[in-house]
């Protein structure tokens, strides 16, 4: 009772809010008809647009609503009107026509009809094309560039420019979703490392995915592409107002395709850069302890807070997984067999062969381009150790690094 | 062998006589069983269909995790649509067109008896096919049904387990059921059509049964090759549809909308021929524009092969591409409106009265108009960005379907049903069955147009809090639409029981070959066709 008083004082403008849209619901019916009015509370409508697309997007939305509201409501309209004056227990006499019969009737026949094509192909068809050559334009001025790859059920954010490179995973706890704990405010909407996007730039957006296809959309930036595997699409944001943006994908893309949002930082320039800054300072601090000897202990406790992050979704917190989609790491034959071979090599379809290379055709994908050689040498070493596992070997981040070099 | 002759002394050529019980079913050719048999089964599945979809329904009652993990969600999801599509509305229109297309055009029975024997009895078959992997995983074997959604989109489909060749393999049936179901229609109508009557004075059911059946032969096929290029890339190391092998995800979705958006009017296109007759006979007038209705039937049918990019927008397709798919998609809009306009026209200045096939109908022109308007605004390519994927899709595909599909079936099962039978149904029934599902379908899938314009993706088991109310009350009105349909499963077993006498022409306004008949009609009609002046 008390954290929820706490709570309510703390979101108290936006539980204001929600009132004002509970009350709205109730007119329900009401708003279909009045999208004009209804597109000031944005409960009913698109949430408030940031983008130069997402605005024009809602634009058109409004304008379409309304001119689809009348179109419905003159032509019901003169269908409730016959339905009332045209009936036998008003003693209506049926006429016998089945066509247009004169030139006037034919003239008012093919009235509708030119209205039509005049709304179809020239009051929303010539914005509509210029809105597509807006939101196909990647390239021109773009100021820089954030790849995108999706993968079951993460997302990847690089920034080439900067040479940062992370992944993006909800941080709702399980147990709320299991109804175990009660539900936080961005429930589902939130991430353990959100992307951060300097507001006022033009980001050209490339997208591509590991597995299957994605989706990431952003409500607010009214941008919507797919990501698809082997393939790379674009799209584009000019976000105008510093805040936090979520969104999700949007294409099903398997067993947890409901927990893989997609939360944006939208700062000013300076704090933006500062935040590269800090994160290439990160960077270079994790490639340096790549070469140091790391302790089974280490590895296990930083292997620990890989595969919560990255593998629990499909072998499950207690390494069981959810056979026979997702084998169980409990008791697996292959994270007890041999680590690598005489020569140090990967052996075909061993433990370190799976995590690094994938198995093709299933979820399991490569981590090798996912993963550091410290994550990489840490979750193995954890999975060879937990669950009941004793293999009580480990691999050190070194020789994950000459695999690397030596598949190259 | 039983000696059966008909009236003129003829051995009864088949059908009734020759066997009693499960064997004259399994045996029939006769065009009115094998209809009976098609509507039964479509009721059956639409029922079953229908459960998956409110086990849905009741885990998105509120959020979190309720009744079941996402795995199963997803099963459910997908399996419903292909089970309402393919067991549930096909079937349906099929029924209806062995059981009236003979009667309305005057012919002895469908032309190829045994071949229609045989596209009913490959959809019992295809349907457990497809719901078996459910039962299978209950005794461990495998993960479940297809859980790709019914789009069976690559490499989702690729990687998911046995549910996904199980899909295929009922897809398949059902598709070779329906070819052979397209080409007895075809032929029936082409052959068999009573002395005098021209192409041009057939009835408009059979008009838009007969573009249903061009399109069902001219894209299944495209299916078919889709989904069996799947197949191979599952098992036997063809990388169609993947990257790393020259092949690409995106192909499989051109190849499966190419079909799919056919597909909707292949829903569509029969009960568009049904609705004028329903609307003349209560508005004691003749249909309106039966030659504009005819012309927008082929017109639409046409547009619909060439429009099936718009299903995948977000993918990332080309500019010219994009702009193409919005400008013929838009065309759409205009054989559509000569349609409704031509519904309207038909009721205006006639003597209507609003018993339940009427009232059916004009619930369906309104709701339908919901469907169309928003699939204009759809076709916009720079909207659609923010409908696509989203329940604002879910939403329209539901107008147009569950509308524009099964409202009008039931349009049609109301309005022969005393023909079949010989008995009225019940009208109290029948009305309180087409308001309660006008008004909770209204309470499911309006809410859900806002979900998907406020932001909630499709597909989804769980949704964040901004969500709750609307799903909780499109849940709601699930249950209710759901338990509704009972009623009309009651209606239709206890008029098929008895109930009052009905007439020959069962409706004063009806005019049209079938009303000649008695109803019901004898096992065998129009042994000497009619002939049309």
């Amino acid at each position: 009772m008390e954290s929820s008083a706490l709570h309510s004082r703390a979101v108290g403008s936006s539980r204001v809010s929600a009132c004002l849209r509970r009350t709205s619901s109730r007119a329900l019916a009401a708003s279909l008809l009045l999208p004009g009015a209804a597109a000031a509370e944005y409960k009913f409508n698109f949430p408030e647009p940031v983008t130069p697309i997402a605005r024009e997007t809602l634009h058109i939305h409004n304008e379409f609503m309304l001119i689809i509201t009348i179109l419905f409501v003159v032509v019901f309209a003169i269908m409730i009107y016959s339905m009332i004056k045209h009936r036998k227990s008003v003693g209506h006499a049926p006429s016998q026509f089945s066509g247009p019969s004169s030139a006037m009737q034919w003239f008012w026949a093919l009235i509708p009809f030119a209205i039509l094509l005049f709304i179809d192909f020239v009051l929303m068809g010539i914005p509509a094309v210029q809105a597509i050559i807006s939101m196909e334009d990647t390239k021109t001025r773009a100021d820089m560039v954030l790849k995108v790859t999706g993968m079951q059920w993460k997302w990847q954010y690089e920034y080439p420019e900067a040479g940062i490179k992370f992944i993006s995973t909800m941080s709702t706890p399980r147990a709320q979703i299991a109804n175990a704990e009660a539900k936080g405010e961005h429930y589902l909407l939130e991430v353990d490392k959100p992307v951060v996007l300097p507001v006022g730039k033009k980001v050209r957006i490339l997208l591509t995915s590991t597995d299957v296809i994605h989706t990431w959309w952003v409500p607010q930036f009214g941008v919507k592409r797919d990501a698809i595997p082997g393939f790379l699409r674009e799209t584009w944001v000019l976000i105008e107002k510093p805040g936090i943006y979520r969104g999700q994908c949007a294409e099903l893309c398997g067993k947890d395709h409901g927990f893989m949002p997609v939360v944006v930082h939208a700062v000013p320039e300076p704090e933006y850069l500062a935040w590269v800054e800090q994160q290439k300072a990160e960077a270079v601090a994790t490639a340096g302890s790549a070469d140091r000897a790391w302790s089974s202990e280490e590895l296990i406790a930083e292997g620990k807070a890989v595969y919560d992050k990255v593998c629990v979704a499909c072998h499950q917190d207690q390494g069981q997984g959810v056979p026979p989609v997702f084998p169980a790491l409990a008791g697996s034959k292959i994270v007890a067999g041999p680590l690598l071979d005489m020569n140090g090599r990967i052996i075909p379809d061993s433990h370190v062969d799976r995590v690094v290379n994938g198995k093709a055709g299933t979820a399991m994908q490569a981590f090798r381009e996912t993963l550091s050689d410290v994550e990489l040498a840490a979750v193995i070493t954890y999975e060879r150790n937990s669950f009941g596992n004793k293999v009580g070997d480990m691999i050190q981040p070194a020789q994950i690094k000459a695999l690397r070099q030596e598949a190259k | 062998m039983n000696t059966a002759t008909t009236a003129n002394g003829h051995p009864a050529p088949h059908g009734a006589g020759h066997y009693g019980g499960v064997l004259r079913w399994l045996t029939t050719t006769n065009h009115k069983d094998i209809g009976t048999m098609y509507l039964t089964f479509s009721l059956l599945m639409f029922f079953v269909g229908g459960s998956m979809i409110l086990a849905v329904r009741a885990e998105l009652f509120s959020p979190g995790l309720q009744l079941m993990q996402p795995e199963f969600f997803n099963q459910l999801v997908g399996v419903h649509a292909l089970v309402m599509i393919f067991a549930a509305l096909m079937p349906a229109a099929t029924g209806f067109a062995n059981w009236m297309l003979p009667l309305m055009i005057g012919a002895p029975d469908m032309a190829l008896p045994r071949l229609n024997n045989w596209g009913f009895w490959l959809l019992p078959p295809a349907a457990l096919l497809l719901t078996l992997p459910f039962f299978l995983a209950l005794f461990g074997i495998g993960d479940g049904a297809l859980a790709t959604g019914w789009t069976f989109y690559a490499p989702l489909s690729v990687q998911g387990g046995m549910g996904v060749d199980f899909a295929i393999l009922a897809v398949h049936i059902f598709g070779i059921s329906s070819i052979m179901g397209s080409i007895n229609v075809i032929v029936t109508i082409f052959n068999m059509r009573a002395p005098g009557m021209t192409l041009m004075k057939m009835p408009l059911f059979a008009w838009g049964w007969l573009i249903t059946a061009f399109l069902l032969l001219a894209t299944l096929p495209v299916l078919a090759g889709a989904v069996t290029m799947l197949l191979t890339d599952r098992h036997f190391g063809t990388q169609f549809f993947d990257a790393a092998g020259g092949g690409d995800p995106i192909l499989f979705q051109h190849l499966f909308w190419f079909f799919g958006h056919p597909e909707v009017y292949i829903l569509l296109l029969p009960v568009w021929g049904l609705m004028p007759h329903v609307l003349a006979t209560f508005s004691r007038k003749p249909a309106y524009g039966y030659k504009a209705q005819v012309y927008s039937f082929i017109a639409i049918g046409v547009l619909s092969l060439v429009v099936w990019a718009h299903h995948f927008f977000t993918a990332g397709l080309p500019v010219p591409a994009l702009i193409y798919f919005m400008f013929s998609t838009m065309a759409i809009s205009i054989p559509l409106a000569v349609l409704f306009f031509c519904w309207i026209a038909t009721m205006w200045k006639g003597a209507m009265t609003f018993e339940t096939p009427m009232l059916f109908a004009v619930g369906f022109i309104v709701l339908f108009g919901i469907a169309g308007l928003t699939g204009l605004i759809l076709a916009d390519v720079a909207a659609d960005a923010q409908y696509h994927h989203s329940y604002f899709v879910v939403a329209h595909f539901h107008y147009a379907l569950f509308t524009g599909g099964i409202m009008g079936v039931m349009t049609g099962v109301y309005y022969w049903l005393p023909k079949w039978t010989g008995h009225m149904y019940s009208e109290k029934l029948g009305k309180l069955h087409f308001w309660l599902t006008v008004f909770s379908f209204n309470l499911t899938f309006m809410p859900q147009f806002f979900l998907g314009l406020a932001g909630m993706p499709r597909r989804i088991p769980d949704y964040a809090l901004q969500f709750a109310e609307f799903n909780a009350i499109s849940s709601v009105g699930a249950m209710i639409l759901g338990v509704s349909q009972l009623l009309f499963a009651w209606n239709i077993w206890s008029c098929i029981r008895g109930g009052e006498k009905a007439e020959a022409r069962v409706w004063e306004g009806a005019d049209g070959l079938e009303w000649e008949l008695p109803s019901p009609p004898p096992h065998h009609s129009w042994e000497t066709q009619p002939v049309i002046k």
